[in-house]
């Protein structure tokens, strides 16, 4: 539909991208590359400058450096036509608790000056399932309501891209799944996505993954493929006293993180042989050993630990 | 029923929440500090009702020693500072509608001769009494003095003039307002008053709510400008602002019964200037505030000389010159003698020039401010 004949093949294609807060540098160096129709999942721990570059990549801060293409424009000189091809939707909510429901879609739709207008809000109206409800204030929904309003909202103007900041965060799991399920069919109708989150169900459920901590890059590509750069060696303890036995091991060389999962503990360690050494004395000490898989979150735990913080 | 007891412990600890976070809300602080200071600056040195060294024009049609003797009694008197001499009636005329003097004494062309005669000839003073409280003492003063200041230069064969009676008659003149009614200085003004507490209240919090309640991002992430949004939000108060002018307008004219001389229609056209800069502070200081509190805080440091600085409550003359200096920046004053002039002298667009160009001054140099801040909280 536009003249997207740019050389990237990349919805997201930037590198080098730099922003400093004073002396205080929040996203370093980064690259991202988000190939069209794409669920692209954004982690990191908290103020580790995910939200600073989703607000960079929509034009509302300038960066400091770096270089690259959104949506085929230079993502720093042509934030005027990004934002209109952008849908961007904050961490809190942020549409007008004093209007209806129907008067924020309008408002927003007026605001990207669309043509057809009453149209795109009755549509809108409508995939939300909010038709009977739409004088409703938007004050008084539920935060699973709000959440989905936020979504419709972002979603009238007819986006190419969608950067998404922890929005699920509040939500039940029930909306989370039915909000999940809305973005992979939107996904599947050639939208893209790139959604910051800190719920490794969530970002098990996107196409690829970015990890970033402190400003930097420090793992991506599939689950699959973030699992195995982590390196990481994992076996399951189940069975009895285990918080004792937790304390013994994370006293061992070779033993990074011990972590409790329920009524199991995850006892990882990126050299595995180092680790395996370390707990023989413990696998004939009555509780269950196995060696499982690493998760995910045992990766970005680890990632998160082996890095140091910059800003402290 | 089983009432806990009250405990020293918790209500400490609450105590002392409270003094962490007074401590950290920097404007708070500022302003339980800095109001009582101002307002003690303010009514201990700035206002007297009692004004003194009003600036009169004189205009000695008949230069003799009875003349100068009388301009130097009023002198003398500490209420007149001459500052003024005019040469013509229309001139003396002109410098009341300007609101240059306050007051303006005649002494016309055969007075000693008439006086010698002992033919009582009239001494002329006129006052601007749009603001009655201004001229009172004044006025009760030069009476006082009529009666003896000439006795002094009637020697020898003149004694014969120093009679019970003063030898010249004092007319008084007070211009614009002769009935001395207060309704007629207060009620205009209001117009000012309330446009300045509204506007700068509105305005400061329409902008800083967005940024609070975080809807400010989303706008900005949409294609809208600035601008747009700046203006956007000011242009309904531009029109709250006149709804509120008609109403102080229609009460003045229907239940206070003051009078319209002037153009109605300047007057609105007028008002815009004003308004604008009441939005132009409200903008600014939403820039500077963090949350809704510190812009209502903000509003009302600012509230708080210009009801008390700008000749609204207070006579403008009576204060000190420090504090003129300040009234004099303040748009409020301007607007008062704009509404004030126009409304009871029936001036027009001439004399109100004088009073225009310091709020379009003002204008400028709050919006600088504002842009300068405004793209700072941007990034």
């Amino acid at each position: 539909m536009k003249t997207s004949t740019s050389a990237s093949a990349f919805a997201i294609d930037v590198r080098g991208v730099t922003k400093k807060f004073g002396h205080r540098t929040v996203v370093n160096d980064l690259c991202m590359q988000v190939r069209p129709g794409e669920i692209y999942g954004f982690l990191g721990p908290n103020g580790s400058g995910k939200t600073t570059f989703l607000r960079m990549l929509c034009g509302l801060l300038q960066p400091d450096a770096g270089e690259g293409s959104c949506l085929g424009l230079d993502f720093r000189r042509e934030s005027a036509e990004i934002k209109k091809r952008v849908g961007y939707m904050t961490q809190k909510f942020s549409f007008y608790e004093d209007l209806t429901i129907e008067e924020n879609l309008d408002f927003i739709a007026r605001l990207y000056g669309m043509a057809r207008r009453k149209a795109a809000v009755e549509k809108s109206l409508a995939r939300l399932g909010m038709l009977e409800r739409r004088t409703q204030l938007a004050g008084t929904l539920s935060g699973g309501w709000k959440q989905r309003l936020a979504l419709a909202a972002c979603l009238i103007h007819e986006p190419q891209l969608l950067l998404l900041d922890e929005p699920t965060a509040g939500v039940d799991p029930k909306a989370r799944r039915d909000f999940w399920e809305e973005i992979h069919q939107l996904a599947a109708a050639g939208l893209t996505f790139l959604i910051t989150t800190h719920y490794m169900d969530e970002a098990s459920r996107c196409h690829r993954l970015a990890y970033i901590a402190y400003g930097h890059l420090l793992a991506r590509g599939t689950v699959a493929e973030v699992v195995q750069a982590g390196g990481l060696t994992t076996w399951e303890v189940a069975g009895e006293n285990l918080a004792a036995l937790a304390g013994k091991l994370r006293r061992l060389s070779g033993v990074e993180q011990v972590v409790a999962f329920g009524t199991a503990l995850h006892v990882s360690g990126r050299d595995a042989e180092k680790l395996r050494a370390a707990i023989t004395p413990f696998l004939a000490s009555g509780q269950r050993w196995t060696q499982i898989e690493s998760g995910l979150e045992d990766v970005f735990i680890s990632l998160m630990e082996t890095t140091p913080d910059n800003f402290s | 029923m089983n009432r806990p007891a009250f405990s020293f412990q918790r209500f400490f600890a609450i105590v002392l929440k409270e003094f962490i976070q007074m401590r950290r809300d920097r404007v708070t602080f500022a302003m339980m500090i800095g109001i009582p200071m101002v307002q003690l600056i303010l009514f201990g040195y700035a206002i007297n009702s009692n004004p003194k060294h009003l600036p009169t024009a004189v205009y000695a049609a008949d230069n003799s020693p009875f003349s100068r003797t009388i301009v130097w009694a009023l002198r003398n008197s500490s209420y007149f500072d001459l500052t003024r001499e005019a040469h013509s009636a229309a001139e003396i005329k002109t410098l009341l509608a300007e609101g240059k003097v306050q007051f303006a004494v005649t002494v016309p062309v055969d007075f000693s001769r008439q006086l010698l005669r002992g033919e009582k000839p009239d001494l002329l003073l006129e006052a601007d009494a749009t603001d009655p409280s201004a001229v009172g003492f004044a006025q009760a003063a030069v009476s006082q003095l009529a009666t003896t200041v000439i006795n002094r230069d009637l020697t020898g064969p003149l004694a014969r003039l120093r009679a019970s009676a003063p030898p010249f008659n004092l007319l008084t003149h007070q211009h614009y307002n002769p009935e001395s009614i207060s309704q007629y200085n207060i009620v205009p003004g209001l117009i000012g008053v309330m446009l300045t507490m509204t506007m700068i209240i509105i305005t400061g919090l329409a902008i800083t709510r967005e940024r609070e309640r975080g809807t400010m991002e989303n706008l900005l992430s949409t294609p809208v400008h600035p601008g747009e949004v700046i203006v956007g939000k000011i242009v309904p108060y531009i029109l709250v602002g006149y709804v509120q002018m008609t109403l102080v307008l229609l009460a003045a004219k229907f239940l206070f019964n003051v009078p319209f001389i002037g153009s109605v229609p300047l007057l609105v056209g007028l008002t815009f200037l004003f308004i604008v800069a009441n939005l132009a502070v409200g903008i600014t200081f939403s820039t500077l505030a963090k949350n809704q509190l510190q812009a209502v805080q903000m509003a009302f440091f600012f509230f708080l000389p210009s009801l008390l600085l700008s000749g609204y409550m207070f006579p403008f003359r009576g204060m000190p010159g420090w504090a003129q200096a300040i009234g004099e920046c303040l748009p409020l004053t301007h607007f008062l003698r704009i509404v004030r002039g126009i409304l009871l002298k029936g001036n027009g667009l001439g004399e109100c020039a004088p009073d225009l160009w310091p709020i379009a001054l003002f204008v400028a140099v709050m919006l600088a401010i504002a842009v300068k801040r405004y793209r700072q909280t941007l990034d």
